[in-house]
C-alpha cells in the first residue's frame, strides 16, 4: 500500500472519529437549525463530488445530475417503504440504482459531446421528473411520505467522508490520470491506447452513485420527497458549485458548496432581497475570479503552499 | 382525423412561439459559442414590459388594433435594450475566460431578472384582454383568432429576419461573426457591436414571443419564461444549434411533438414524450437536424 493511500485511510479514521464525536457530543446541544444547515451542506457536497469528477475533472457537460438524485431518493425510500429495507442498507443500494442509470443514459449519450450532451442530460432530468409524478406507486406530484428518518448528522459525514476519501484514491491512482487526460485532449488520450469512452461512462456512473448517496440520504432525513426537489434547477445549483469551486479541483467545489449553502442562509436577514443579492454575487464571483475558487488546485496544495512561505520567510 | 388537424393547428401555433425564443439562443450561440441562459428571463420581462406599457399607453383600458400594434413593437424594443444591456454588462467584461463561466454568469443573470420581478411586480399578474377572441369552426376544427395572430406575426418576424441576416451589411457581418470571430475581426468587422446586435434582434423576437404568449395565456409571472425557455433551447439544439433553419424546424417539431401526445396519449406525459424524441433525434443525427458534422481536427 502506497503512502499516499495509507494517508488517505488514516485520514478516513481520524474523520470518522471527529465526526461520530460531533454526532454524539455536540449535535444534541446544538441548534438544530444549524444541524440542519450542516445536514444539507452534506448532501451538496455528495452530490457535488459526482459532479466535480463529471463535469470538472473528465469534461463532459452534464445538465441533469439531479436526475441521478431523484433515482437514488425515490428507489431508497420505495425499498424501505414496500419491501422493508433497513435505511441503512437501502442508502448504498439507492445510490447502486442511480450508478445504473448512469450507465443507462452513459453508454448511449456519450456519443454526443459539449452542449448536446449536456441537453440530452437535460432531458434525462425532465424525463425522470415527468416518470416519478405520474407513477402512482411513486406518490405522483404529492411525492412518497412517511419514509422512516434514518439519516443523522452522523450518517450523514461518514458518507462524506468515504466519499471524499474514495474520490481521492481513485484521482490520485493511474487510472484516475486518465479522467483529466479526456478532459484536456480526448483525441491525443485515444491516441495513447486510452479507452475514452470507457473513461466516459464510468465517470458517469461513479459520478451517478454519489448523487444517489445524496438522494437517498435527503429521503430519510426529510421522511418524504417530491418530484419538485429534483428539477432542472437542482441541477444548475450543483452545476454553479463545481463552476465556482473550480473545475478540475475537488476540494473546490465542496468549498463552494458549503458557502452556496449557507450563504442563502446567512442572507435570511435580508429576506426578500436575499435571492437578488444572491444572483448579483454570484455573477460578481464570476468576474472577479473566473478560474473558480481554488481553479484546479485542491485546498491542500494551499495549504502546503502557505506552509512553505512561511517556512522560506 | 379532426382530432389530428385539431393537433397541428395547435401544435404549430404553440411551435411558432418557441421558434420566435428559439432563435434568440441559435444566434447568440452562432456568435459567442455561449447558451445564454438568461434569455428565458428577457422572454419573461416582455411580459412585464407589455404589461406595463398597455397600462401608461391607456391601451389596457380601451384597447384598439393600432394601440395593440403600438404596444407590441414598444415591447420588442425594451426588450431589444435589455438584451444589449445584458450582453454589455454582464457578458461582454467574461467573454474571455471560458464557456463555463459564461454559462454561470448567464444563470446568475437568469436568478437576477427573476427575483428582481418578483420583487418590483410579484406573482402572477393579470394581463388585460387586449384583442376580443374569435373562433371558426372549419370542417370540426376549432380556428382561433389568436392562431391566426401567431402564424401571421410570426411568418411576417421570420420574412424580416431572413431579410436582415441574408440581405444587410449588419446581416453579413453576423454571419461573418458566426464562422470566425478573429478572422471577421481582422477584416474590420466591428466584433462587439455585431455580437451586442445580434444579441438586441434575439431579445426582440423573444419580446414578440411574449407578446404573443400574454395574449393567449392573460398573465405575467416572474417564473413564466423557465419552461417556454427550455423548450425553446431544445428547439434550438434540436435543430442544430447555431442554424436559424434549424431553430425553427426544431421548434416546429416540438410543438406539433407536445400537442401530439397531449391529444392522443395524455397531456401529463408531453414533456417526456417531447424530451424522449430529442434524445432519440440526436443519438441518430449529433449535431440536429439541420446542423453541420464538423469533422475532428487532429
Amino acid at each position: 500500500m502506497s503512502r499516499s493511500t495509507l494517508i488517505g485511510y488514516a485520514a478516513l479514521a481520524a474523520g470518522l472519529a471527529v465526526v461520530w464525536g460531533i454526532e454524539i457530543f455536540a449535535i444534541p446541544w446544538t441548534n438544530p437549525y444549524y444541524a440542519n444547515i450542516a445536514i444539507r451542506v452534506g448532501f451538496n457536497l455528495l452530490a457535488v463530488m459526482g459532479l466535480a469528477l463529471v463535469l470538472g475533472f473528465t469534461g463532459q457537460f452534464s445538465l441533469g445530475h439531479a436526475g441521478f438524485m431523484a433515482v437514488g431518493a425515490y428507489g431508497s425510500a420505495s425499498l424501505a417503504l414496500h419491501a422493508h429495507v433497513p435505511p441503512m442498507l437501502a442508502i448504498p443500494l439507492g445510490g447502486c440504482m442511480a450508478a445504473v442509470a448512469g450507465l443507462a443514459v452513459g453508454v448511449p449519450s456519450l456519443r454526443l459531446s459539449g452542449d448536446y450532451l449536456a441537453v440530452v442530460t437535460l432531458g434525462f432530468n425532465q424525463i425522470i421528473v415527468v416518470l416519478v409524478q405520474n407513477v402512482p406507486a411513486l406518490g405522483g406530484a404529492l411525492g412518497l411520505t412517511d419514509v422512516p428518518v434514518a439519516t443523522t448528522f452522523g450518517v450523514t459525514f461518514t458518507w462524506v467522508l468515504l466519499g471524499a476519501v474514495f474520490m481521492r484514491n481513485l484521482l490520485a491512482s493511474a487510472y484516475g490520470r486518465t479522467f483529466a487526460a479526456v478532459r484536456d485532449n480526448e483525441i491525443a488520450t485515444r491516441s495513447l491506447g486510452v479507452d475514452t469512452t470507457r473513461v466516459k461512462v464510468t465517470a458517469f456512473v461513479v459520478g451517478a452513485f454519489w448523487a444517489g448517496i445524496a438522494g437517498s440520504l435527503l429521503g430519510f432525513y426529510n421522511s418524504s420527497i417530491f418530484p419538485k426537489q429534483f428539477e432542472f434547477d437542482r441541477s444548475i445549483e450543483l452545476l454553479t458549485m463545481v463552476v465556482l469551486g473550480g473545475t478540475g479541483s475537488l476540494s473546490g467545489p465542496f468549498l463552494a458548496a458549503g458557502l452556496l449553502t449557507a450563504l442563502p442562509e446567512a442572507l435570511r436577514e435580508f429576506s426578500q432581497y436575499r435571492m437578488v443579492v444572491y444572483a448579483t454575487l454570484l455573477i460578481a464571483m464570476m468576474g472577479l475570479r473566473p478560474q473558480g475558487i481554488l481553479g484546479k488546485h485542491e485546498l491542500s496544495d494551499v495549504v502546503r503552499g502557505l506552509w512553505r512561505r512561511r517556512a522560506v520567510a | 382525423m379532426t382530432l389530428f388537424i385539431q393537433q397541428v393547428v395547435n401544435g404549430l401555433s404553440l411551435g411558432a412561439i418557441y421558434a420566435l425564443i428559439a432563435l434568440g439562443y441559435t444566434m447568440v450561440y452562432g456568435t459567442l459559442q455561449m447558451i445564454n441562459f438568461a434569455h428565458s428571463e428577457v422572454f419573461m420581462m416582455g411580459g412585464f414590459f407589455a404589461l406595463l406599457l398597455a397600462r401608461a399607453t391607456g391601451v389596457a383600458e380601451n384597447p384598439t388594433l393600432a394601440g395593440v400594434a403600438l404596444v407590441a413593437v414598444a415591447t420588442m424594443a425594451s426588450c431589444a435594450l435589455l438584451g444589449a444591456a445584458i450582453e454589455r454588462l454582464a457578458y461582454r467584461p467574461m467573454r474571455k475566460s471560458g464557456r463555463l463561466n459564461l454559462l454561470i454568469t448567464a444563470i446568475g443573470m437568469s436568478l437576477l431578472l427573476q427575483n428582481s420581478a418578483l420583487l418590483v411586480w410579484g406573482t402572477n399578474v393579470p394581463f388585460p384582454d387586449l384583442l376580443p377572441r374569435h373562433t371558426w369552426n372549419v370542417a370540426g376544427v376549432t380556428l382561433s383568432s389568436n392562431n391566426l395572430l401567431v402564424f401571421g406575426v410570426t411568418i411576417a418576424l421570420m420574412i424580416g429576419l431572413h431579410h436582415v441576416v441574408e440581405r444587410t451589411q449588419m446581416g453579413r457581418a453576423m454571419r461573418a461573426v458566426a464562422v470566425s470571430r478573429d478572422a471577421a475581426a481582422l477584416m474590420g468587422i466591428p466584433v462587439d457591436r455585431v455580437i451586442a446586435f445580434t444579441f438586441a434582434l434575439g431579445s426582440a423576437l423573444a419580446g414578440a414571443a411574449s407578446m404573443l404568449w400574454v395574449i393567449d395565456n392573460p398573465r405575467v409571472d416572474p417564473f413564466m419564461g423557465t419552461m417556454p425557455g427550455l423548450k425553446a433551447f431544445v428547439a434550438a439544439v434540436l435543430g442544430g444549434i447555431g442554424s436559424i433553419p434549424g431553430a425553427v424546424a426544431g421548434a416546429l417539431l416540438l410543438g406539433l411533438c407536445e400537442t401530439m401526445v397531449s391529444g392522443y396519449l395524455s397531456s401529463t406525459w408531453r414533456d417526456a414524450v417531447a424530451f424522449m424524441l430529442l434524445i432519440v433525434i440526436l443519438l441518430y443525427r449529433p449535431a440536429g437536424l439541420l446542423g453541420k458534422n464538423v469533422a475532428e481536427k487532429v
